[in-house]
């Protein structure tokens, strides 16, 4: 488990070699020197400075900190590990490295990841299936590719076409579809598919029964939609969406 | 501790001279800073003269041939059976009713005094904290338990109760030190419980959590650091507090019994001589006096240091700094516990 506030998930109380080797003592993997060697080999693949193994958290910066985050969770050597937000508390150049950093050690113990995010550039960057999800529910899921390029769930498409782009000119070009109204209470949900008071698409049936996750208009089977009305190939949700409005 | 407090505390750290980069913890920050403070360096000194003359009673009294029970009836009182003062007859700080040797009985009275004072302390912190965590960790129904027993520990009449034991099993050292825990580690409990509830919010304690800790291991080794600040303050401000209980306690014939020198029945015994003999309550009134004041003043002094956005020492050094422009990495601020005054 890799979490988001790199701040907020290291004890400011502990050393950074009791942190990291926290995971050793808790499941008696190691003990003494060998557990202070492993956790130094934790921190040197992970760019740390060995040396640092007695300086408290407060002297390291955000980046540093998330490897130490990032240290924690490889010391068992799991297969899985979940990253809630990693990269979302720093700054983009740090991201970068965070991320390259991630995909590095992936190569080399293979490890597998659960990717938690809202920046969809570094969804893309990172990931191999991307699950869309809205209040709790899963409204597209399928490998990275389709989903970017062919999005069916409206609000898939309305995310896609929010996120900022590089490249300015392709940013003036594009026409952003605008959701109304706020998220819904998750305590309190729509009837129905979740999305329906905020969808361009939205018709009587949408707020009636809650639509499955299957593979629409002809997708693969690993890409699958919950969604009465998916979006079609060259559709322009931004239109119906100003037409709605108007 | 908010983030924007955790980046200046980092920002300041690596803006410090390379030498100065060491891991330097909690304890030796506050304690840098607890040397610059005149008042608490003066509290710490007084407490170990104080420390080191209980230690030292029987060598003042072999020194001055007075035992702390002899009873010197013929050179340690006037002919009119009044006692004598200070400096008369080789008693430095005179004698008692019976013409014993009040300093010698001082002195010992400070090991009795300051023996209460620190176990009683020991005891209800270690107590409290055990107390506090775990109502505070685990919430719900032991919470709720703990929480009515800490408040009814503290509704309770102490004094009623000291005299009912007192009454049954007669007084002594064992019921003053029981009472005086008893009614201590209750408050202890409650600010240990408060911190408690908002450290186990932190993420810190999930990502514990999440590597297979157990309840135990995160309270003492993951919550329990992060309110050491507090709880030290809290009982170096118990002791004095723990002084004075046994003192009152003994003072009302319900505590130390008699013979045995302790503080307050000295001033017990002095009340009915204080108009013919002025240095029988003003010396041991005066000993319980500095010592009381120094372990507070030390207290304020930890808490000061623990906690930096207190303006009494910022102030004295900003007023230091502008003679010397040199800035030094002792000066570095540093993030603190929560104050205790803000636990409650």
């Amino acid at each position: 488990m890799i979490f988001q506030d790199p701040y907020g998930s290291l004890n400011p109380r502990r050393r950074v070699g009791a942190i990291i080797g926290d995971p050793f003592v808790i499941h008696k993997t190691a003990t003494g020197a060998q557990r202070k060697r492993q956790v130094q080999e934790l921190m040197e693949r992970v760019g740390l400075n060995p040396e640092h193994y007695n300086r408290f958290p407060a002297e390291f910066s955000g980046g540093q900190r998330q490897r130490i985050g990032v240290a924690r969770a490889l010391a068992l050597r799991p297969k899985l590990i979940i990253c809630d937000e990693p990269v979302s508390a720093l700054d983009v150049s740090i991201q970068a490295q965070v991320l390259n950093l991630l995909s590095d050690l992936q190569d080399d113990f293979g490890l597998s990841y659960l990717f938690i995010a809202h920046d969809l550039e570094v969804v893309r960057h990172v990931s191999n299936a991307v699950i869309v999800m809205y209040l709790g529910k899963v409204a597209e899921a399928g490998p990275k590719g389709p989903v970017y390029e062919m999005p069916r769930h409206p609000y898939t498409a309305a995310l896609l076409s929010a996120a900022a782009a590089a490249d300015p000119k392709l940013a003036a070009a594009r026409q952003r579809i605008i959701l109304t109204g706020d998220v819904p209470s998750p305590i309190n949900p729509p009837s129905g598919c979740r999305f329906h008071p905020r969808c361009p698409k939205a018709a009587e049936l949408c707020s009636q029964q809650e639509p499955p996750l299957e593979s629409k208009l002809g997708d693969p089977a690993t890409h699958v939609t919950a969604c009465h009305f998916p979006v079609e190939a060259g559709e322009n949700l931004a239109v119906a969406d100003r037409r709605e409005r108007r | 501790m908010s983030i924007t407090e955790v980046q200046f505390q980092a920002q300041a750290v690596e803006s410090a001279p390379e030498e100065a980069i060491q891991g330097r913890s909690q304890w030796q920050l506050t304690w840098r800073r607890l040397r610059q403070d005149k008042v608490a360096v003066t509290s710490i000194v007084v407490i170990l003269i104080m420390v080191v003359l209980a230690i030292l009673a029987p060598v003042f009294a072999a020194a001055l041939g007075h035992g702390e029970y002899q009873a010197f009836t013929g050179a340690g009182l006037s002919s009119a059976g009044i006692p004598v003062g200070p400096g008369v007859h080789g008693f430095p700080l005179g004698t008692d009713y019976i013409g014993r040797d009040l300093l010698v009985r001082i002195l010992y009275g400070a090991r009795i005094s300051l023996f209460v004072g620190l176990s009683t302390t020991l005891i209800a912190t270690v107590a409290g904290v055990s107390i506090g965590l775990v109502a505070g960790y685990f919430g719900g129904v032991v919470d709720t338990v703990l929480a009515r027993f800490i408040d009814t520990v503290l509704a309770f009449p102490f004094i009623v109760l000291a005299l009912a034991l007192a009454a049954i099993y007669g007084p002594s050292l064992l019921i003053v030190i029981g009472v005086i825990t008893f009614f201590s580690w209750a408050g202890i409990s409650r600010i240990v419980r408060g911190q408690t509830l908002s450290v186990k919010e932190k993420e810190y304690i999930e990502a514990a959590r999440s590597l297979g800790a157990g309840p135990w291991r995160i309270m003492f080794i993951d919550i329990l650091p992060n309110l050491l600040g507090p709880v030290l303050v809290l009982a170096t401000l118990y002791i004095p507090t723990a002084v004075v209980f046994e003192a009152t306690l003994s003072f009302l014939g319900i505590g130390i019994p008699a013979p045995t020198p302790s503080w307050g029945v000295i001033l017990s015994e002095a009340q009915t001589y204080y108009q013919v003999a002025w240095w029988y309550v003003v010396f041991p009134a005066f000993a319980l006096l500095i010592t009381t004041l120094a372990f507070n003043l030390l207290g304020d002094g930890i808490r000061d240091a623990m906690d930096p956005r207190t303006e009494r020492l910022f102030a004295a050094r900003r007023k230091r700094r502008k003679d010397s422009v040199t800035l030094k990495d002792s000066e570095m601020p540093h993030t603190p516990p929560a104050s205790v005054t803000g636990a409650g």
